[in-house]
């Protein structure tokens, strides 16, 4: 169980602030937002980045893990088609989130809090606009509110 | 009568087994055992066996605690009752193992984690086409009439794995577990070093290591559809991934000596995941998912729904003890 959170002033004032952990690529989407950073260039502060050296690192059980210990969405970032520095784990990720959305759909997740985005190291721009489209679309849907804690077992039995 | 046999000096350990939400399966693997059986019998004293024996409850609860030396438990866990027999079991057992799928990792009833409590009921007493059931009748946890009163288990919402509820020495893979794997389980706590606890009984590597067809797997594995076992001639000798059948031999521990396979039928993952993994079913997708021959979005989605149930194939025996557990509840139906 992850520890309680303190809540944020912002998120005191604003109501609920989404949680998105995003896995970025260290050649491409993570230089972006080091870009964005440099240029000054201004996006929404809900995204909680993880490095990673490839999109294709990015096990399903990272993106399952992140959504059972609270987080309301997750952002993968990673090279545009035919630009992996690995040639091609980019395509083995978008294949497997295309699998693994369709589990998050059974499992009663929404489409819009798990998102795969294609950002070079060059598009900050691009990675503002993504982040912000997120986050609003995540805000819009409220929190996910997943755990089942164990100590709710003996209340949940049919009375 | 013949002569009352000398007590021995050193009484034999005591053995349990028992049953939660399973289908019978992993006691047919103790019969399997043939007449291996009577060997264990020789060796052990079984305390309490409700498919076999007519111990009930009160002769396990007169038990002194930790008397017994190893509880086989099977079946996941989603009534009252099962909790119960759960801890009682935790309570009198030296080592606890959970023998199977559903009590290692919740097994085919963890798949109602896809549904609610509710809707399960109601499919089961109202919907389904065989209930004539105008009244509206559902189980209750208790009903009296004439100042008697009659009890049921309650039902949980959410299925759970043996370990989500007490403490597990052991696991016993397999829907069901090989009677070779249950011999060898019993030759290994009976004898004097233990393994650690925590310790999955069968070995740490994936299935397609002892997978008969091996050899003809091919070195880069590529698929632009996955098929479903009914829809196509099962070549005997070719690896089934190479056939285009979804094998999940690659993401599943061996132990079971591919008997799947072996019948010409592709892995389903009862054996559950390696060491290394914590999560089968994102574990298996990965695998599959990663072999569709295609870098195309709209081809890969074409490929990705020749799997008609992703959550049947890759959590067929591991939904609950999955990271998500369950479908996430309606805003309604949550606590």
């Amino acid at each position: 169980m992850p520890e309680k959170e303190l809540e944020s002033p912002r998120a005191v004032q604003n109501g609920f602030e989404p949680k998105i952990v995003a896995f970025f690529c260290n050649w491409c989407t993570y230089l972006a937002a080091d870009l964005a950073g440099t240029s000054r260039i201004k996006y929404a502060p809900n995204i909680r980045v993880i490095r990673t050296m490839c999109s294709g690192r990015v096990d399903p059980q990272f993106v399952l893990e992140a959504f059972a210990r609270g987080a309301d969405g997750v952002l993968i970032g990673g090279c545009h088609p035919g630009d992996c520095h690995y040639q091609e784990g980019n395509y083995k990720t978008l294949r497997r989130v295309r699998m693994l959305r369709r589990v998050l759909g059974e499992m009663g997740i929404e489409d819009e809090r798990f998102r795969l985005e294609w950002i070079s190291a060059s598009e900050a721009e691009r990675l503002k606009v993504a982040v912000n489209d997120m986050v609003e679309k995540v805000r819009a849907l409220g929190p996910l509110r997943l755990e089942i804690k164990a100590e709710h077992f003996p209340e949940e039995v049919a009375a | 009568m013949t002569e009352p046999a000398a007590v021995p000096k050193n009484p034999k350990p005591k053995v349990a087994f028992y049953w939660c939400a399973s289908c019978g399966g992993c006691e047919e693997t103790v019969l399997d055992l043939d007449e291996r059986v009577l060997d264990v019998v020789v060796a052990v004293n079984i305390v309490f066996w409700p498919v076999a024996l007519d111990f009930k409850r009160h002769h396990v609860e007169a038990l002194p605690d930790g008397s017994v030396l190893a509880a086989f438990v099977n079946g996941a866990v989603r009534t009252t009752e099962q909790e119960e027999m759960a801890h009682l079991l935790r309570k009198k057992a030296k080592v606890l193992v959970a023998l199977g799928s559903c009590a290692q990792l919740g097994g085919i009833p963890g798949l109602a984690n896809l549904s609610s409590r509710e809707g399960i009921l109601q499919s089961s007493y109202c919907e389904s086409p065989s209930t004539v059931n105008p009244e509206k009748v559902f189980p209750q946890t208790l009903y009296k009439e004439n100042g008697q009163s009659v009890s049921l288990p309650g039902l949980f919402e959410t299925v759970r794995s043996l370990d989500q509820v007490v403490d597990v020495d052991y696991y016993l893979p397999g829907c069901p577990p090989t009677p070779k794997l249950l011999w060898d389980a019993v030759h290994v706590l009976l004898g004097s070093e233990l393994p650690p606890k925590g310790t999955v009984l069968a070995p740490d590597r994936a299935l397609c290591e002892e997978c008969p067809r091996k050899d003809t797997r091919p070195e880069k594995l590529t698929l632009k559809e996955f098929k479903r076992p009914q829809d196509v001639l099962i070549d005997e000798e070719t690896c089934m991934l190479a056939q285009g059948v979804v094998c999940l031999g690659p993401a599943t521990r061996s132990g079971c000596e591919a008997l799947c396979p072996q019948g010409n039928m592709p892995c389903t993952g009862c054996f559950g995941p390696t060491s290394r993994v914590r999560d089968y079913g994102a574990k298996a997708l990965s695998a599959i998912s990663s072999i569709i021959d295609s870098n195309d979005p709209e081809e890969i989605e074409k490929i990705v729904q020749t799997v008609p149930d992703p959550v049947g194939t890759f959590y067929r025996y591991s939904l609950p003890s999955s990271l998500l557990r369950r479908r996430k509840l309606a805003p309604a139906a949550k606590l």
